[in-house]
């Protein structure tokens, strides 16, 4: 299927910052200190669960980058004593799907199942394993680590993960931002069993972990069913913490070798923690920039008036700290000059006048008119309180979201984009420059 | 156990009472409404019976142009007011284009549902196809091509795969279409198409959301049915002739890993109401594929990836519907290394061949249906998936109540039906191969996977 613009799922991750006032959210706390979301509805036969840990990639000792993303990755192949081929296996009997991620910030397993108490209950059980009983089997952590350094060594040559990997190694320098999930070749390597074991001990605490249920089960088997996760996580007190980003490392323009046709070119800067107070300002002012799609001002110039792309984007990816502004376009690489002065003059300009009344009105009414989309599914929902309770957001920052939007003005953008952009100090990565 | 799952699924009206409904305008408009009011949202797709499976050589990538054009205004719209509209009113929307349709939409807050029909009715009557904004667009989509297939080595290697499984049937080519069309494209040939193929008549209206059917019908006649219809060209018969031996052929692009993609020519369901004498066979090659590769511990996975320790990933894949009513059986690899690449090859050989002997066991019989169950239910919590799966079904020729059956077809597949599909069609001179042979970075590269940096 060849979509018109390609669609950027991460920015509405990123973003996912409203919800229902008619959402009725119950929320408590275990005994252990996990964090619960609970959303009761009985539309359809469906539980959807997820559990988060504070315990993404900005976690991976120096030394040991791809540790949270190995840690993570094996928890679901053998588990409570159940082998790998056992696990998948005995899930898809049921018709039960696990998944999970791991980005910077967090790491999560998801569950959904059928809402029968013969598939749940059996779900839950073997859910549980998984995070509370990995077995972490040393062959097949060699086995893993082989499958994850070729594909390591793949993104090596691949243009698109070139570039990320270099932009954020550029921005970030040292800061744990600065590599990503995968890790390095020869620190991957050198990992072991007794690092895993570790690292799970120490980052899947209880009290660290927050638990999001959505759907048909009732508010007595929530608890229930929160409680069990939360009393078979690792316990214990410690605080994990990120290091501020304090100084923003300026790489300047940097041209990388390729021989694709395209050049693939990200521009940005550290910028922006959640929950920080001009997340507002910034979220309304990037949709206007280029976050809105067709209608944002640097497809106007750079696809519209010039036919110069196919996507040109510009996104804020608020993290735990300081989570990058990123701009991104691919070009044919005869055009990256032109392109690329388009861009530069694009985000200049906005920077310096920001947008006038009628965009800033024209995003309102995207943003706000466009509310009751982001929670039209029980996958959307459990992935937005997500969000929400890993972040320990307000929970009544739901409900101002709307007037949030509504109160932001031009004055508000102007700031917001001056104190937190220099525009002289975006580090550019090309690759395959000319 | 799947018994009582399926009589616990009776409890749930929302599944029970769940209705579609079917209408038809007098310009040919075909219209389906299905009400959903968890959430007060809407899902509006118009569906065109047109995509590069009517295209013509010379003129590959035009379906997928032209759904580019038709952002760019009509006689009342101008360009880009489209998408400004619909943001506006809080809406998403794109459109996207395959071998079998063109598809477009928006979601919408549900008041908003008229601005969506009043926006499309207008662009399938009055798209303004200017040859200024098509110099541009091509652009574009040329953009788009580089970006999709010429610098990612995998989709390379589909696009050949493509063009060696079939040499007459139109499914051998890109539907983005080949970079030497792209260049040579005029608004000539945009508006050949946009004549030929965006009638009512060639349309299919799908709304899923917190909607109720005779108010769309309403809504849907005030704006399209005085839109009149038009002959559609006849579209002739495309039967792939019987493939007579093995094809086999090579990709060479920079990449560290390689890649195998292999597959055979399999029919679809080809009957509207899957009622066709061999219906069986889609859905045992359906089952079979589920067995192979439905999840990590299925058998291609499980022995090739965990046991053998050949490859970094393997799959297989199978599509039961198509409008080209042909379809193809896919297996896939990266091994972890290029040397190993026949040792791949001959392992998922192997796999077909160890079917064909001995059949699947009832478990991973079982298994599959399990899955299927709760799959189906799993699809009723996205809006836009059940208006996609309407969509595709009325759009590649087949009724939508197909889906209706399909738990029980799926169900009613037996390890010797699997075993007959496996020897059937899975052969050796039905088979294609195309292997990704991978290149350094430059001709006289630094070291291979560390990207020189000025």
């Amino acid at each position: 299927m060849f979509i018109k613009l390609f669609q950027l799922i991460f920015l509405l991750v990123c973003f996912q910052q409203n919800a229902f006032a008619v959402l009725k959210i119950n929320t408590w706390e275990t005994k252990e200190g996990a964090k619960v979301f609970f959303v009761e509805n009985h539309d359809l036969p469906i539980l959807d669960l997820n559990v988060n840990f504070f315990a993404g990639s900005a976690q991976d000792p120096v030394g040991k980058e791809g540790l949270a993303n190995l840690t993570h990755h094996l928890m679901n192949l053998g588990a409570g004593g159940i082998n790998e081929e056992k696990l998948a296996n005995q899930f898809s009997d049921i018709g039960a799907a696990i998944g999970g991620d791991v980005d910077l910030d967090r790491a999560y397993f998801k569950l959904r199942t059928l809402s029968s108490a013969s598939q749940k209950d059996k779900a839950l059980t073997l859910f549980k394993y998984v995070i509370h009983a990995p077995d972490f089997p040393a062959p097949v952590i060699d086995r893993e680590k082989d499958r994850i350094i070729a594909s390591i060594k793949q993104s090596l040559t691949q243009p698109e993960t070139i570039a990320n990997k270099a932009f954020m190694k550029s921005i970030y320098g040292d800061h744990p931002y600065g590599h990503d999930e995968a890790g390095n070749i020869d620190t991957v390597q050198k990992l072991n069993q007794a690092d895993l074991k570790q690292f799970y001990k120490n980052y899947y605490l209880s009290s660290e972990s927050s638990i999001v249920i959505v759907g048909d089960v009732s508010m007595d088997e929530a608890k229930k069913i929160s409680e069990s996760i939360s009393q078979g996580l690792p316990q214990g007190n410690t605080k994990h913490n990120i290091a501020s980003v304090t100084d923003s490392n300026y790489a300047g323009v940097k041209k990388i070798e390729h021989p694709a046709k395209q050049a693939h070119i990200l521009m940005g800067m550290p910028a922006l923690r959640r929950g920080e107070k001009d997340y507002f300002p910034l979220y309304v002012g990037n949709y206007i920039l280029g976050g809105g799609g067709f209608v944002s001002r640097l497809t106007e110039e750079v696809r519209e008036k010039k036919g110069l792309v196919y996507s040109v984007y510009s996104y804020f990816m608020p993290l735990y700290v300081e989570g990058p502004l990123e701009i991104g376009l691919q070009t044919k690489k005869e055009q990256t000059e032109e392109a690329l002065s388009i861009v530069n003059s694009t985000i200049k300009k906005f920077i310096d006048e920001g947008p006038n009344e009628k965009e800033l009105m024209a995003a309102k009414q995207n943003l706000v008119g466009g509310f009751p989309l982001r929670l039209d599914s029980n996958a959307k929902i459990v992935d937005y309180l997500s969000m929400i309770a890993f972040y320990k957001l307000p929970i009544s920052y739901i409900d101002n979201y709307i007037s949030e939007i509504n109160k932001v003005t031009v004055d508000q953008i102007k700031v917001a984009f001056k104190n937190k952009i220099d525009p002289n100090k975006l580090t550019t990565i090309i690759v395959g420059a000319e | 156990m799947l018994k009582n799952i399926l009589l616990f699924l009776l409890l749930f009206p929302s599944l029970l009472l769940a209705q579609t409904s079917e209408f038809k305008l007098s310009n040919g408009l075909k219209i389906f409404v299905r009400e959903d009011h968890r959430s007060p949202v809407v899902v509006s797709q118009v569906w065109y019976r047109a995509g590069s499976l009517d295209e013509v050589n010379g003129k590959t990538g035009v379906a997928h142009v032209l759904e580019h054009m038709m952002f760019k205004g009509t006689k009342k719209i101008k360009a880009g007011e489209f998408s400004r509209l619909i943001a506006k009113a809080g809406g998403k929307e794109n459109a996207f284009t395959g071998a079998d349709y063109t598809c477009y939409f928006q979601q919408l807050e549900k008041s908003n549902l008229e601005l969506s029909f009043k926006l499309e009715a207008d662009r399938m009557e009055n798209l303004n196809l200017s040859k200024e904004e098509f110099d541009k667009e091509i652009k574009v989509v040329m953009e788009e091509r580089r970006w999709r297939t010429e610098d990612k080595p995998t989709s390379q290697v589909k696009e050949q795969f493509l063009s060696t499984v079939f040499k007459s049937h139109p499914y051998s080519r890109p539907v983005v279409g080949w970079m030497n069309d792209l260049e040579n494209m005029t608004v000539e040939d945009a508006r050949e198409w946009y004549k030929n193929w965006y009638a009512p008549n060639n349309a299919t209206l799908v709304i899923v959301g917190d909607i109720y059917a005779k108010d769309v019908l309403n809504l849907a006649k005030k704006y399209f049915e005085k839109i009149p219809a038009r002959k559609i060209p006849e579209r002739k018969p495309q039967v792939e002739p019987k493939q007579n031996g093995e094809r086999r052929s090579y990709i060479k692009a920079p990449s560290e890993l390689s890649y195998l993609l292999m597959g055979y020519p399999v029919p679809t369901l080809n009957d509207r109401n899957g009622n066709d004498n061999n219906a069986w066979e889609p859905y045992a090659l359906e089952v079979l594929s589920n067995i192979l590769a439905g999840n990590s511990s299925s058998r291609l996975n499980q022995n090739i990836v965990r046991n053998q320790h050949l490859a970094v990933n393997v799959s297989a894949g199978y599509d039961s519907t198509a409008r080209g009513r042909i379809s193809i059986f896919e297996l896939e690899g990266t091994p972890n290394d290029f040397k190993k690449i026949t040792d791949l090859e001959n392992a998922l050989l192997q796999e077909i061949e160890k079917i064909k002997k001995d059949g699947v066991t009832q478990e991973e019989l079982d298994r599959v249906k399990a899955t299927v169950i709760a799959s189906d239910v799993y699809q009723k919590d996205s809006m836009f998936g059940m208006a996609m799966e309407i969509g595709q079904l009325e759009t590649m020729d087949y009724s939508f109540h197909l889906s209706d059956g399909y738990i029980e077809r799926i169900n009613s597949v037996t390890s010797e039906q699997i075993k007959n599909v496996a020897t059937k069609y899975l052969t050796r001179d039905n088979l294609s191969v195309v292997i990704l042979d991978p290149q350094p970075m430059t001709q006289n590269s630094s070291p291979k996977g560390r990207p020189h940096v000025h």
